[in-house]
């Protein structure tokens, strides 16, 4: 079995989405995510272990992109590979008898149309074991009420590229937090600091999708 | 003199600061269209760019960094790029006049090709709309400017070189990496970037935004290094924005990049101007700091 969660993680790390695909260079040919992720169930391994080896593969991309070793095309590829094999799970899900760690509502802030770090942070964090309801982009205060509303106990990412957008996410963590004071929100996106987070009085700052992962796995430990 | 003469003649060139940070500063509200303000409000769009050429700029650049259907689709525009490009050029080529050249900017369509929700062709054709409208209002050059991507960046060379005749100037935006070195989001480091731009044709290669001042000057000495006769231009943040109070500043002052232009002159850089948080007065100053370096020279 651990062999297995080994080959999927290397499978989600290098971007290997399937056999078909030509990317990484080096491992064409080869089984990739979606194969492995098929194969594992067909021969009645845990639906757990596949799950495994995702968060495996995600945190190893994940912690070579915070260490400047690995950049948005190598993430993104990774996070094909981690959905190529998720979707194997989803009947797992639904049914229950694989768990998520916890929900994270994520949305770039009102006013900002900016998407591509918003969708980093929601892929890792999702491959970080978690679900994730993405809100999309210029997402209103009343929106991230809604999807408290809807998804009791989850925790909120904000995004904002924009320095002329980023203030918007002051107003909204006030208003988050006078309805649901126990609702824990964290803030990013290029402009943002942790000093800018601790002053709108937010919960948490990363300026990596790992640290959003690793605040999120402390949350619910 | 055409506008790569004057590039060519040896002489250090100024161009213009921030567009956006000034939109706003004249009511542009967040989630409003900027390119919309070059027909509903073309006369504070005028404001920006003359104020630029009144503070000393040989070059201003239009206000069509977002111009590209795919980002005006998010305001359910992108049928009308064409005519927001033209009238971004025109109104920039009225303020620049006969003596200043118009620089038509392009900036990135925040798709991602590698990810396979778009084509080659449908990014290429949005570029090549954009830039033949600016080419159509007036531009005398062509600026692919915050690119992080490869195959974006030389799709948009391409759109611009083959269905105009301008000059194409093509900026990336590096970020100093824990190693030290410089590379863009996508993992491009500036060698990279120079070898992929200059064989797809651009004219003039370069870097915008960032982290400021300082750190063009590191990004200029590489590219002056690997390409040794290519006109390089700087258009540079005034600094890390911080936000007090809840509004946006940028650290850096006039005075501050008065005082590192020699440098970057010397770094190799034969355009230089300003992006986000830089105003009509830190061009002045660049301006100031160019005439004084080439009179004791």
């Amino acid at each position: 079995m651990s062999d297995f969660v080994e080959q999927l993680a290397l499978c989600v790390e290098r971007g290997k989405v399937n056999k078909e695909s030509l990317y990484p260079p080096d491992l064409k040919g080869q089984d990739g995510a979606d194969e492995l992720a098929k194969q594992a169930l067909e021969r009645g391994l845990q639906p757990d272990t596949i799950l495994k080896g995702c968060i495996l593969g995600m945190d190893r991309i994940g912690s070579k992109f915070s260490q400047n070793k690995a950049f948005v095309p190598e993430l993104l590829m990774a996070a094909k590979a981690m959905t190529a094999a998720m979707d194997h799970l989803k009947p797992f899900f639904q049914s229950g008898e694989v768990k998520r760690k916890g929900t994270l509502i994520i949305g770039t802030i009102a006013g900002d149309l900016h998407d591509i770090g918003k969708n980093l942070v929601a892929m890792v964090v999702e491959g970080g074991g978690f679900e994730v309801v993405d809100l999309g982009t210029d997402v209103s205060t009343e929106k991230f009420l809604a999807a408290i509303e809807a998804h009791p106990g989850s925790i909120v990412g904000m995004s904002a590229l924009l320095t002329t957008t980023m203030v918007n996410m002051e107003s909204a963590i006030r208003a988050i937090k006078e309805k649901y004071p126990d609702t824990m929100v964290l803030v990013g996106g290029a402009p943002v600091t942790q000093q800018f987070a601790d002053r709108i009085g937010a919960d948490g700052y990363s300026p990596d999708p790992q640290g959003a992962v690793a605040i999120l796995n402390k949350k619910v430990a | 003199m055409t506008f790569l003469a004057k590039v060519k003649s040896g002489k250090v060139l100024i161009s213009d600061g921030a567009w956006g940070t000034f939109l706003h500063e004249k009511g542009l509200q967040p989630g409003e269209c900027p390119e919309l303000w070059n027909v509903t409000r073309p006369d504070d769009v005028y404001d920006i760019a003359k104020s630029y050429i009144d503070a000393g700029a040989d070059m201003i650049e239009t206000n069509s960094f977002g111009g590209s259907r795919f980002k005006l689709e998010h305001y359910g525009l992108a049928d009308r790029a064409a005519e927001l490009n033209e009238a971004a050029a025109a109104i920039s080529k009225k303020a620049a006049g006969d003596a200043c050249n118009v620089l038509g900017s392009i900036g990135p369509t925040g798709k991602i090709l590698i990810m396979g929700d778009i084509t080659e062709d449908e990014i290429y054709d949005a570029f090549k709309i954009q830039a033949m409208a600016l080419a159509q209002g007036g531009a005398d050059a062509i600026v692919v400017e915050t690119m992080t991507a490869i195959d974006e960046a030389v799709l948009a060379i391409r759109a611009a070189k083959e269905n105009t005749p301008l000059p194409v100037i093509c900026t990336f935006t590096f970020e100093k990496t824990i190693e030290g070195d410089y590379k863009t989001m996508m993992g491009v480091s500036p060698e990279m970037m120079a070898s992929a731009v200059l064989p797809a044709g651009a004219d003039v290669i370069g870097a915008n935004c960032g982290n400021g001042m300082e750190r063009m000057i590191d990004i200029i000495t590489v590219l002056r290094r690997i390409a040794p006769g290519t006109p390089l231009l700087v258009h540079a943040n005034a600094g890390a924005p911080i936000v007090q109070k809840g509004k946006t500043l940028f650290p850096e002052k006039p005075q501050d990049m008065f005082k590192l232009t020699p440098r970057l002159i010397e770094a190799g850089a034969n355009i230089i101007g300003g992006c986000c948080g830089t105003t009509p007065a830190h061009i002045a100053a660049i301006a100031r700091a160019v005439k004084l370096y080439e009179k004791d020279k």
